[in-house]
């Protein structure tokens, strides 16, 4: 299978008054599709920032960044946003789930900027929410379920409009061990059995185990597990 | 697209309520405004409308050459003759002219819930006033006699002033008056007048000069032949006048201040409500951040975060300002007031809230709204998705 996500020669500055800050320098990195890659390195190291230049939150300082066989670091901030819609499903740590609507609203989100009808998008939303295993749960709101529950909406809100990829900063971050091994555990049925190409940031070793290959990041530079 | 805006607009009202704090700095701020705003312009209105009732097609006011009021005019006691003989002037089963030379004279009176002095206007007719004035209508008592100190009391008057009841006896400098009756002229001008006979108040004030007089003519057509005759006159230099021009006139200085007032008071605190509302949104934009910013990285346009913030600046400023228009049409719709009329004496009338008057409230309302939501809406267009999202 081919790459998904390809960069070359990446470098992310940021300007502080008269300081520049490099955080990522001259990075090339490949991941096929299919792959679910854990991406680790301590605080600071840069992981969100390439995670972010991947999911085309963000744009390099330097070099290509070419996902899903687009130049998104050519794309304008509109272009980019479409393609975003398209293609990446995110997944935050704090879940990031519209306080006011129902699970099964956050889930249909994203299909608001599809052409699909009403009924479609609500058929849609209770599939992905079966998937995540809360088909139950779909007419509560956020503060109604718990922090595990809460990362399974985003997830099935993540996955709804079948992105090409499904991007994780430290999804289990704030989750206790065994909330943590049963979002790993769906992130990897979602790779095996719904063939979801994952990159997910953590920086918990057992997390990491649970991806298809590791990538170490240190001082915005990949360190080793280049090859998987 | 409307599909995202709908969306994301009423998802964001739908959270108004958990920000009641800040919100209700714009509702109350932009409430206050349109309060203000609409008691003045119902005053301006009331005001108007009063003066502008004042008044018939078919009757000319004749002042001296210049004079824009009855205060500063005077016109001979010979000239009246002169006057109500020109040609247009209606005669009586008598066939004598229906017109009356006038004077105005300022008197004072204490105010029923204050007790202060204030100004009223003392008015010397003749016995002509009910050929000439029909509109005019005893409610109790009778007319004035000549020759006797008597007066009658305009109903708006009575309703204002201390002592002013069938019967009573009123003392000035050095007169003492008997109220003989008292009229309604229907809301005009004369409604807040003392009307006495213009001989007698001639010689209770040592005055020998008339100040106008008014002509009720034989058809509003008349109006021409009457005012040529008089000021081709060479022995008369006097300005003629319909009745309803000359209150018109009256009436526009007054009119033009309290719509000054009204535009140039509301006109600050809009500008303060405004700041209020500005800070307002920002404050809605930045607790919105992480939501928003979710929004646009699930690939939301930046159209519909402004449209968001946009209609809820405009919900709760329109929600202002129908409070305060309600708050100002409940509290003052129809409440009597005076102030200092054409002849620097009190003129009851009372504040009319119109539906134009709710409407140009309204508008200022989303004017305020929508200058205090372009900034913050700007803002949040322009959020940076990832240090956002970055944020805790
Ligand atoms: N907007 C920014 N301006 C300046 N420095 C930034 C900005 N965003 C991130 N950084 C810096 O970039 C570095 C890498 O950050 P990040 O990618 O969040 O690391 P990680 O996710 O590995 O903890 C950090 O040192 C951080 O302070
Ligand atoms: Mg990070």
């Amino acid at each position: 299978m081919g790459n998904i996500v390809s960069l070359r020669k990446v470098a992310k500055r940021y300007t502080r008054g008269k300081e520049v800050v490099e955080v990522l320098h001259s990075l090339d990195l490949d991941i096929a599709e299919g792959d679910f890659v854990a991406l680790m390195g301590p605080s600071g190291s840069g992981k969100t920032t390439l995670l972010n230049l991947i999911g085309g939150l963000d744009r390099p300082t330097e070099g290509e960044v070419i996902v899903a066989g687009e130049h998104i670091d050519r794309l304008s901030g509109a272009a980019l946003a479409r393609w975003r819609a398209r293609h990446v499903g995110f997944v935050f740590q704090f879940y990031n789930l519209m306080p006011m609507l129902s699970a099964q609203g956050n889930v249909e989100l994203p299909l608001l900027l599809t052409r699909l009808s009403a009924a479609q998008r609500r058929a849609n939303a209770l599939t992905a929410l079966t998937i995540v295993g809360l088909a139950d749960r779909a007419r509560h709101k956020p503060s109604e379920l718990s922090g595990g529950q809460q990362q399974r909406v985003a997830i099935a809100r993540a996955l709804v409009a079948d992105p090409t990829l499904l991007v994780c900063d430290e999804p289990t971050g704030d989750l206790d061990r065994r909330t943590a091994d049963e979002i790993l555990g769906l992130l990897q049925v979602l790779n095996r059995e719904h063939g979801k190409t994952v990159i997910m940031v953590t920086h918990d070793p057992k997390a990491a185990e649970y991806a298809r290959r590791q990538l170490h990041m240190d001082k915005g530079a990949l360190v080793d597990g280049q090859v998987s | 697209m409307l599909k995202q805006t709908l969306a994301v607009t009423l998802m964001n009202l739908r959270a108004i309520p958990q920000r009641l704090g800040t919100s209700s700095v714009i509702v109350i701020g932009i409430a206050g405004v349109v309060a203000v705003l609409v008691s003045v312009l119902a005053m301006a209105t009331g005001f108007h409308q009063t003066v502008a009732n004042s008044g018939r097609d078919d009757r000319a006011i004749v002042l001296r050459g210049g004079s824009q009021a009855e205060v500063n005019s005077s016109i001979a006691r010979d000239n009246l003759l002169t006057i109500l003989d020109a040609p247009g002037v209606r005669k009586d089963a008598a066939g004598r002219p229906i017109g009356c030379g006038e004077i105005v004279t300022i008197v004072n009176l204490p105010k029923i819930d204050d007790g202060n002095l204030s100004n009223v206007t003392l008015r010397g007719s003749c016995g002509q006033l009910a050929a000439l004035r029909p509109e005019l209508k005893l409610i109790e008592g009778r007319l004035f006699e000549p020759a006797v100190r008597e007066l009658i009391v305009g109903a708006g008057a009575a309703q204002q002033f201390r002592g002013v009841t069938l019967g009573s006896r009123i003392s000035f400098r050095d007169s003492d008056w008997t109220v003989v009756g008292i009229f309604s002229s229907g809301g005009d001008a004369h409604d807040s007048e003392l009307i006495a006979d213009v001989d007698t108040v001639q010689s209770a004030f040592r005055r020998s000069l008339y100040q106008s007089v008014t002509a009720l003519l034989d058809a509003p057509s008349s109006f021409a032949a009457f005012k040529d005759a008089l000021t081709t006159n060479p022995t008369l230099t006097v300005d003629v006048k319909r009745e309803p021009e000359y209150y018109a006139e009256q009436s526009k200085q007054l009119t033009k201040l309290l719509n000054f007032i009204a535009y140039f008071v509301g006109g600050i605190m809009a500008i303060g409500a405004m700041f209020g509302a500005l800070n307002t949104m920002y404050s809605a934009v930045s607790s919105r951040a992480r939501e928003i910013a979710t929004l646009r990285a699930i690939g939301f346009g930046a159209v519909p975060v402004v449209i968001s913030v946009f209609a809820e600046a405009l919900l709760l400023a329109l929600l202002g300002g129908a409070l305060g228009a309600a708050l100002a049409w409940l509290f003052f719709n129809g409440n009597a007031v005076s102030t200092l009329g054409a002849n620097f004496s009190q003129v009851v009338f009372r504040l009319t809230v119109t539906p134009g008057i709710v409407v140009s409230g309204l508008w200022l309302a989303l004017f305020i709204g929508l200058l205090g939501g372009l900034f913050p809406a700007v803002r949040a267009a322009r959020l940076p998705v990832v240090d956002a999202l970055r944020a805790q």
